[in-house]
């Protein structure tokens, strides 16, 4: 239940029995032979797994130093990591006889792919979004609306995803009894940072079959982006137990970190409860939740997961941050030599990860989790660059 | 705690601290137990009229420190009852035990933390008991016997019903779940219960006091005239919480 002193369930006592009954559940259908042979067959059929282990020959080159892969969860439907967490508790809810999915999301990416697992699996779908978020991903709200989700815009608070995460949080304690909340992170109230971090482990268990099959070794390091921390986990949970992979989680410096509008939980924040979890927050020193700042609306978020905390303070892995700027100059040189346009958020883990390769040997590799494509963001980007 | 009490809730500093305490004194007239909400800026388990007030007073400038000034002055005017009304993180934010006994100094009766599961609360009921600080503990319609017994064995005070599942708020009618609950918690707990969440008329109060429940919490009801009267609610406040007050008399009319 808990990561170290990190996790818990803080939440409303109304919203303990569908926790302690989602628990139950899902403890009896991961053991399942059923269920896991039926959501391994939608990950293969439906969302395009295995993603390819690729071989960034032109950055490496470019960069100088260690050999960089990335790992293409770009590839798969719906354009990001997040539709292997989706599929998994959108199953998960209907073996429960849930008959509405809730969903919250910032950038849209989670509030997609969880439209598109109510759609494949007939379960009725409502999505909380900041209004701030709702006019800057307008495609994505077009796309969940197409996909047969009700979105709805959230305007209280900083219109963001924080709020949108009360909001959702709300409606769950009053419709429990036929919907299930499909949390998109490894945030929330035990258990949903176990629920979704085994179902984002996939990541981690195809990276080491893939990095062993074309190296014939494990990477000096596996470095992925950090908001709420789920394609982080997913990645390096299957190497928590190898000591001599680095694993190195890059968060939001947004402006910068001086400036205090960032989204750097880990690495600028303090200790505290919010929704439902103990774990690093922004806040003030009267634990009031700080608004936070960055080019990726999927790392918006004031807190992180409480495995990741655990794992800072038990110095098993590392936490750092990229800036805007450093998202955006990797966003740019991974369309240009490889062709590929990374999220803004993997353009974080990317921009560290090039920093990283230069300090290596040739010998060496490293694992950048590119967790999602950047369509989404070109918004964004374009507006960025004709501002600049 | 509680002995057919009307228990009345507003947010502490909402519109200003001062006005906080004289709402205060209104509303010692007529209750029994004041609630004091703590301003937090992520409210879950509060509806829209009680976010609101949270908001305005956070914007003013509120800190969590001045509900212990508006409990100071309270007490040099009145020996009813105060609890605090607090999410989580601003007392684990300010150390857990710094916070119970500023509160205890001020002058505080008990403290209800509503995201802190009774089940996990060990250290904390310990830090109140030392203290002298009742524990308050909540229960909903879907708890079952065996937690409402956890629940009742983890608070000093009274043990908190709500009425309904989702969040604070005005309701027309209390449903069938409110009465089965406070059937239920009469007959478990050793606390005296009060029920809350959507109690707003003089009848809700009337028909759960003469069920059984020892005392009645209306918040909403009272924070939405602060929300349309501000600095000026103090007699629509007055007029609302007489009339819900004779509630607690069997005769409505009287």
């Amino acid at each position: 239940m808990r990561f170290g002193e990190f996790g818990g369930r803080f939440v409303p006592e109304m919203l303990i029995p569908p926790l302690e009954e989602l628990e139950e559940k899902y403890e009896e259908l991961k053991e399942s032979e059923e269920f896991r042979r039926e959501l391994d067959y939608l990950l293969r059929s439906y969302a395009g797994r295995p993603t390819p282990l690729y071989y960034a020959r032109n950055l490496s080159k470019k960069t100088g130093g260690a050999r960089i892969y990335l790992k293409r969860e770009d590839l798969l439907h719906s354009g990001a990591h997040k539709i292997n967490n989706t599929l998994g508790q959108a199953l998960l809810a209907k073996h429960m006889g849930k008959s509405r999915l809730i969903a919250e999301t910032g950038a849209g990416q989670h509030g997609v792919a969880t439209a598109m697992a109510g759609a494949k699996l007939g379960l009725k779908v409502d999505v909380y979004m900041g209004a701030e978020d709702v006019e800057r991903q307008r495609q994505n709200v077009f796309r969940m609306k197409l996909l047969g989700a009700n979105v709805i815009p959230v305007k209280s608070g900083s219109r963001t995803l924080k709020d949108a995460i009360n909001e959702a949080l709300r409606d769950w304690s009053r419709s429990f009894e036929h919907s299930h909340y499909l949390i998109g992170s490894v945030v929330g109230p035990h258990p949903y940072p176990t629920i979704v971090r085994d179902f984002q482990s996939v990541i981690g268990k195809e990276i080491k079959a893939q990095i062993l099959e074309t190296e014939g070794c494990l990477p000096k390091a596996i470095i992925a982006c950090v908001g709420g921390g789920s394609n982080a986990i997913g990645a390096f949970h299957e190497f928590i137990e190898d000591r001599e992979v680095r694993l190195i989680g890059v968060e939001a410096g947004g402006k910068s970190i001086e400036s205090g509008e960032h989204a750097a939980s880990l690495s600028a924040g303090e200790k505290g409860v919010l929704h439902g979890m103990l774990s690093y927050f922004l806040q003030d020193e009267d634990g009031q939740i700080l608004d936070t700042h960055s080019i990726s609306a999927g790392l918006d978020y004031p807190g992180v997961g409480p495995e990741h905390a655990w794992l800072m303070e038990t110095g098993r892995a590392e936490y750092v941050t990229a800036s805007d700027g450093e998202a955006l100059s990797a966003f740019m040189e991974l369309s240009r030599t490889e062709g590929i346009i990374p999220a803004l958020e993997s353009a974080h883990a990317l921009a560290y990860g090039m920093k990283l390769a230069e300090q290596l040997d040739r010998d060496d590799a490293i694992v950048v989790n590119l967790s999602g494509r950047g369509d989404k963001d070109m918004g964004i980007v374009m507006e960025v660059l004709e501002n600049a | 705690m509680l002995e057919k009490s009307l228990v009345t809730f507003i947010t502490a500093g909402d519109p200003s601290p001062k006005k906080t305490l004289d709402f205060m004194l209104v509303l010692e007239r007529y209750s029994d137990v004041i609630e004091l909400g703590i301003p937090f800026s992520d409210p879950v388990a509060d509806g829209s009229v009680i976010q609101k007030a949270s908001i305005r007073a956070l914007k003013k400038g509120f800190r969590v420190r001045d509900v212990f000034e508006i409990v100071r002055g309270f007490r040099d005017h009145s020996e009813k009852k105060v609890v605090l009304m607090t999410y989580y993180n601003p007392v684990f934010r300010m150390g857990v035990e710094k916070f119970i006994r500023l509160s205890a100094e001020a002058g505080v009766d008990g403290i209800i933390a509503v995201d802190l599961p009774a089940d996990s609360s060990r250290e904390y009921v310990e830090l109140c008991t030392k203290h002298g600080i009742r524990t308050i503990f909540i229960a909903s319609p879907n708890t079952t016997d065996e937690r409402l017994r956890v629940i009742d064995e983890a608070s000093t005070g009274f043990v908190y019903l709500t009425s309904d599942y989702g969040t604070t708020g005005k309701r027309e009618r209390i449903g069938e779940r409110a009465f089965d609950l406070l059937s239920r918690a009469k007959s478990i707990c050793r606390n005296p219960v009060g029920v809350g969440f959507g109690v707003s008329k003089e009848e809700h109060v009337r028909a759960l006091i003469q069920a059984g429940a020892d005392g009645v919490i209306v918040g909403s009801a009272i924070v939405e005239l602060i929300e349309m009267y501000g600095e000026d609610a103090d007699k629509h406040i007055e007029e609302r919480v007489r009339e819900l007050a004779k509630g607690l008399t069997d005769d409505p009319g009287s």
